[in-house]
């Protein structure tokens, strides 16, 4: 009893002197891990990292996963952390730009990493730097229930006709082809992006995104052409406007729907619902015109060195750390997710095995991030708005993009 | 010194008196207002460099199609939330009588109030639900088509509206309870004696004598409806694509959203919502500044 008393009493003082004098060995990672499953899985990476360099210790302050995204702006111009988690893309160019975030090419260069990121490696690029080390990623496509297609004797579409036709037969048998829900709006931005995607190609996407085409050009037009086949075809759910994501993953969990354009994370909610391996599907969403290489998105989750940094170096050992291959393995593992190091290896699931063979090789094109990542953040909100609009109200198409290339001449 | 302070006494205690209310006040309300306002004559994302731009915000927000949107969201708000004023005198009338358990019904009457706000939003979204609502289970038992009144920009704002209604309806009610008790029973008689009875009796004695329960529920109702955000926030988050925003939410999504931080565009909103509410308190200070001087 008095020894343990003794040691830690020991403890104590180390942390202090280590807080004090040996602050080489201390450091700081704020992160967004809010949920069970991303919380153990991140502790559990702590834990490994300071199980193979004692000397190095880590302290971890945990934000609640939407009070982050306000936060990091305040703590990162205030009192900047070591590493901070963040997303890749446009998202992190209001970091990158104020000087807040550094750049990490040797982390990248002594790790290989350049061939080892190559799919993730574009999003992390600003500048022609590296500015973080992506930890994890996912697909999006479309989940669908294929009891109902069997049932149906619908066959998986690979074309835009198939798709169309896919629906009619759902339609006709009482089933809504895709369920979705708009209140919070992203999800349209994902359809948004597949049709855009699909239509005209990444490069056009990415053009758009970011800000150097009209969105009165003929091609964001064709692109809403294609979306108005499937409104008018009555592809959605009804009063989608009113459903939140989760709202919307009931009518495909009773059969009502068939379909939904999602990312990964809607795999464990479907699978909580009864919908196991036998009745739940993935494919990739189909081709539109054909001939342009079909281009994935695949929104990465990152992890950032500060400009402000107390202790650089440890924080870049943590970095290295974080981007090996069998790290990223047990990590994602945990997550449920896909790692970003092509060295690594996918937990054996249906759809992780299906979503990397596909990112892998299925999407020649390029893999975008996700609409509100590649786009900046106030046409972003825009954009998304009028996307919801448009899928209740198509008729006021003309308005919609006038006022999204309103809105695109301003902010870029 | 000493003589100084015999001679000053009574000038000076209320000063000191007041010095530490003076102080918060300036501290927490006048100074921020002043810097709103200088902020928003800048762009600002909240992490580099401030650049001056003048007017630019205010000629943008003219251009603005959810800022006007909001705006009449904002009108619409103030017209219909001063309904819990009649509404609520009618519920203190109503339970302003002597039966066995009053208190209790009193007690469930004020109970919204008691609640917070994301509760009533919670369960009002519930009761307007699309597919198990129980308006629509209403609607549909009577042969109507259901309807997703928080998808619809037509009725997402009202819908809203109606929430809100419920607890300020009861604020008004215990406002008025209260007053109702100091209502001065030989009046009342006097009117009796005079023939007056119902409306009459209502709108002649029994009101007069509760002006300033009228008065307090005028006010907490159009600070209420100035300042709604959390129903707004919980029910719809502005949508179906903007049409239910008031100004205080649009103000706060530009700010902090996540796809906000224009913190000088944002203050320039908040600006335009102080002029609104400047209006009315100005209206408010003269009131009382007549009613002190005794008119």
């Amino acid at each position: 009893m008095k020894k343990i008393f003794k040691s830690q009493i020991a403890l104590a003082l180390a942390g202090i002197l280590a807080g004090t004098s040996a602050i080489a060995g201390t450091i700081v990672i704020n992160g967004d891990t809010s949920d069970p499953a991303p919380k153990a899985a991140f502790q559990a990476v702590i834990d490994g990292f300071e199980a193979e360099n004692p000397d190095v210790n880590v302290v971890y302050n945990l934000f609640d996963h939407e009070g982050y995204k306000a936060a990091i702006r305040n703590f990162l111009s205030a009192d900047a952390p070591d590493i901070s988690f963040w997303y890749a893309g446009n998202r992190m160019a209001p970091f990158v730009d104020a000087g807040l975030f550094a750049p990490i090419d040797d982390v990248w260069a002594d790790q290989g990493l350049y061939s080892l990121m190559k799919t993730s490696a574009p999003g992390m690029t600003m500048d022609g730097k590296k500015w973080g080390i992506p930890y994890t990623y996912y697909n999006w496509g479309v989940y669908y229930r294929q009891d109902i297609f069997e049932d149906l004797g619908i066959a998986v579409p690979k074309t835009w006709d198939q798709f169309i036709a896919a629906g009619k037969t759902l339609n006709a048998n009482g089933v809504t082809p895709i369920t979705i829900g708009t209140k919070y709006l992203w999800t349209a931005g994902g359809v948004f992006d597949y049709l855009n995607l699909r239509t005209n190609g990444y490069d056009f996407h990415m053009a758009l995104t970011r800000g150097e085409v009209a969105w009165t050009d003929d091609r964001v037009r064709a692109t809403m052409a294609n979306w108005k086949q499937l409104i008018d075809a009555d592809f959605f759910l009804e009063n989608h406007a009113a459903l939140s994501w989760q709202e919307a993953l009931a009518p495909m969990g009773n059969g009502e729907a068939a379909m939904y354009v999602m990312g990964n994370f809607a795999v464990a909610p479907l699978r909580e619902l009864g919908l196991d391996d036998s009745k739940l599907g993935f494919f990739q969403f189909p081709e539109i015109t054909p001939g342009v290489p079909m281009a994935e998105e695949a929104p990465t989750d990152t992890i950032h060195l500060s400009a402000g940094a107390k202790n650089p170096v440890d924080a870049k050992r943590f970095l290295a750390y974080a981007a090996r291959a069998d790290v990223q393995t047990a990590w994602n593992e945990a997550l449920g997710q896909l790692p970003t190091n092509a060295g690594s290896s996918v937990v054996d699931d249906k759809f992780l095995n299906a979503a990397f063979s596909m990112l892998n090789n299925d999407a020649p094109g390029g893999v975008a991030q996700f609409y509100d990542r590649d786009t900046k953040a106030e046409m972003a909100s825009i954009g998304m708005e009028n996307f919801q609009e448009f899928m209740v109200k198509p008729e006021r198409l003309e308005k919609i993009l006038e006022r999204l290339e309103k809105a695109r001449a301003k902010l870029y | 010194m000493y003589s100084f302070w015999k001679n000053n006494q009574l000038k000076l205690s209320p000063w000191i008196f007041l010095a530490p209310g003076i102080f918060m006040f300036s501290l927490y309300v006048i100074f921020p207002i002043f810097q709103s306002i200088g902020l928003s004559f800048y762009q600002w994302d909240g992490l580099g460099e401030k650049t001056y731009i003048g007017v630019e915000n205010y000629i943008e927000l003219l251009d603005d199609e959810y800022f006007f949107i909001s705006l009449k969201n904002n009108v619409i708000w103030l017209v219909l939330y001063i309904l819990a004023i009649p509404a609520g005198l009618f519920a203190a009338l109503f339970l302003n009588q002597t039966v066995r358990g009053i208190r209790i019904y009193k007690s469930l009457f004020f109970f919204p109030f008691v609640i917070s706000q994301v509760v009533v939003g919670l369960v009002f979204s519930w009761f307007y639900d699309p597919s198990n609502g129980l308006l629509n289970v209403v609607l549909e038992g009577f042969g109507f088509n259901p309807v997703a009144i928080l998808a619809e920009e037509d009725y997402a704002t009202y819908g809203i509206i109606a929430a809100g209604l419920w607890p300020q309806t009861a604020y008004c009610m215990i406002l008025y309870l209260t007053g109702l008790n100091s209502v001065d029973p030989e009046q009342i008689e006097a009117g009796r004696i005079d023939n007056a009875r119902g409306w009459k009796m209502l709108w002649y004695v029994i009101l007069p004598q509760l002006k300033p329960a009228t008065f307090i529920a005028v006010v907490v109702t159009v600070i209420g409806a100035l300042r709604s955000f959390d129903l707004i926030s919980i029910m719809t988050a502005g949508g179906p694509w903007g049409s239910s925003r008031v100004l205080a939410y649009y103000m706060y999504e530009k700010a902090f959203s996540e796809y906000g931080f224009r913190m000088g565009y944002s203050a320039a909103i908040a600006v335009v919502l102080l002029a609104i509410m400047m209006v009315y308190i100005g209206l408010i200070l003269y009131r009382l500044y007549r009613d002190e001087k005794g008119y």
